[in-house]
């Protein structure tokens, strides 16, 4: 079994991503609706529709140049919060990895985890919070464990999407303390969080790219 | 949703487009979203710019001209402009002596205003950022982002623009900037909701009977949901919370100013004028000057806000200074 990741898979899943995205443009819009300001959606389909078409016009080489195209345009066209936390997460995963045109999957693990932290270093979320971190920090987490067992690609790439949704899941009972959700208070609580949810899709992607 | 728009998609690019043609004094970029000074940058002058989602109209791009604003980046509705936008728009009005980034209080505005001062600093352009955060419906400030920047954005940024037109260094600028958010609080009410054109219905359901006591001006909800109230009684909800929070007190001078949210008729904002100035005479307190209009809004909400600033005479005298821009004009 190949136990790598090569920048064509990298690509589809980018490419992967921005489809689900297209698809639950609708749900996230009304997710954020529900406790922000109903932009979600409409910010991450134009965001992806902008890296897909960065990609299409040169496609990058290597894994770290992939990531810095996907980060750099989704700083450049999201905007509001999540254009610097999505773009935070992709520059540091690129800026991560050296100028290999395959990775291994604990490289990747490592990537992701580096974009992690650039998002607790921007955005200054702790777990609980109700924020994208919430599925994020689980997911890599889980991609960590399922590597350091021995699991082949295929298995921690699952076991990290079912951490990502199951933390999503966990957002809905959450009290937001982070972005326009805070200002609800205790009227957050029972709605599922719009970033969180985009992070499960992100996951997803990953699984339905084959990566 | 009923709208005066072409295609939801294009409704920022061609306000924009609109705002140039009325305007001969200002400049658009439109490719990165920005309405500048037809004459910046102005040599040794400290720049101003600021930005945010579109919606809040006349707020940011009406505050650019003479004695204001050098540039404003004009984001999606309701969505903070990217970093590309800000770093080229300090770049435009940087005329030798800085820019001054005015920023709301909105996790958004604050993450893409921060990464754009990082990138400028990088480019060697001297960058101070000031916060607004005047909100006093916000109560946890420990739990929540924060309070977030309201009315005292549209005062700051017609007293630091006076202070750059006086030749003051950048951190003199930022010094008034900071002393005048520090001095000013600000609380809110909706009577109704608002539709984001992309969205195309509205962002949260206020019954008939209901009203939304410290709204944000993106529809936030606030501190609770009321019912229906008096103009009178409105105005005791919104200017005592915001009297006990600076604290104002007895014979301060105040700038106070009475803002529509985009949907309620001038003539009721004068209603609310009334009463508040009632309830500040009640107290003891000054009214050195007065602002009544849509300054801040969101998109088409109806309700209002109130601003109070304490000032001093220089606060005063840079309120006073000419200003000559699409929304805000006087003395010159």
């Amino acid at each position: 079994m190949d136990e790598t990741v090569a920048t064509e898979a990298l690509d589809r899943w980018i490419r992967s991503f921005a489809l689900l995205v297209a698809e639950n443009k609708d749900l996230l819009t009304d997710l954020d609706a529900a406790i922000g300001d109903g932009d979600h959606g409409t910010n991450m389909d134009r965001g992806m529709r902008a890296v897909v078409a960065a990609l299409d016009d040169t496609q990058p080489g290597v894994p770290s140049a992939l990531f810095n195209k996907v980060g750099i345009t989704l700083v450049s066209t999201v905007g509001g919060a999540s254009g610097p936390l999505f773009g935070t997460f992709f520059l540091r995963a690129g800026a991560s990895l050296g100028e290999t045109t395959e990775i291994s999957l604990a490289q990747l693990a490592a990537a992701l985890r580096a974009g992690l932290e650039g998002i607790v270093t921007r955005g200054k979320a702790e777990a609980g919070d109700k924020t994208m971190y919430d599925a994020l920090a689980p997911a890599v987490d889980a991609l960590d464990s399922a590597i350091s067992e021995g699991r082949d690609k295929a298995d921690a790439l699952k076991l990290a999407v079912d951490a990502a949704e199951s933390g999503r899941d966990a957002t809905t009972p959450m009290l937001a303390r982070k972005g326009r959700a805070s200002y609800l208070g205790e009227r957050s609580v029972g709605h599922q969080d719009p970033g969180a949810t985009t992070v499960a899709l992100l996951m997803a992607a990953a699984t339905r790219a084959s990566l | 949703m009923k709208k005066l728009i072409n295609d939801p998609q294009d409704v920022v690019a061609e306000a924009l487009q609109g705002i140039e043609a009325a305007h001969p004094d200002l400049r658009v970029d439109h490719q990165h979203k920005i309405i500048y000074r037809g004459d910046a940058p102005r040599p040794q002058k400290v720049g101003i710019i600021s930005g945010g989602g579109s919606g809040h109209e006349p707020l940011h791009g009406g505050f650019v001209g003479l004695g204001m604003l050098d540039a404003a980046c004009a984001g999606e509705v309701f969505t903070s402009p990217v970093p590309d936008q800000m770093l080229a728009a300090t770049k435009l009005v940087d005329g030798g002596a800085g820019v001054l980034h005015v920023v709301k209080n909105y996790t958004g505005d604050v993450l893409n205003f921060d990464m754009a001062a990082e990138m400028a600093a990088a480019t060697g352009a001297e960058v101070l950022s000031v916060i607004t955060d005047d909100d006093v419906a916000v109560q946890d400030s420990t739990w929540t982002a924060g309070r977030r920047g309201v009315g005292v954005t549209v005062l700051l940024e017609k007293i630091a623009g006076a202070a750059a037109e006086q030749g003051r260094t950048l951190e003199q600028v930022a010094d008034v900037a900071r002393q005048v958010n520090a001095n000013g609080r600000s609380m809110g009410l909706a009577l109704s909701s608002c539709t984001i054109p992309a969205a195309g219905k509205p962002t949260f359901d206020l019954g008939d009977n209901e009203m939304e006591l410290g709204v944000g001006i993106h529809g936030e909800p606030g501190r609770q949901r009321v019912p229906l109230a008096t103009a009178r009684e409105i105005a005791e909800m919104l200017v005592e919370p915001v009297l006990a929070d600076l604290p104002f007190t007895h014979s301060d001078n105040v700038i106070a100013f009475v803002n529509g949210l985009g949907g309620t008729p001038l003539i009721e904002l004068y209603v609310m004028y009334n009463e508040v100035n009632r309830i500040l005479n009640h107290h003891g307190i000054q009214v050195a000057r007065s602002l009544v209009g849509s300054y801040i809004t969101s998109l088409e909400m109806a309700g209002t806000s109130v601003t109070l600033l304490k000032v001093d005479d220089e606060l005063l005298s840079l309120w006073d200074a000419p200003v000559k821009t699409p929304a805000l004009r006087w003395g010159a």
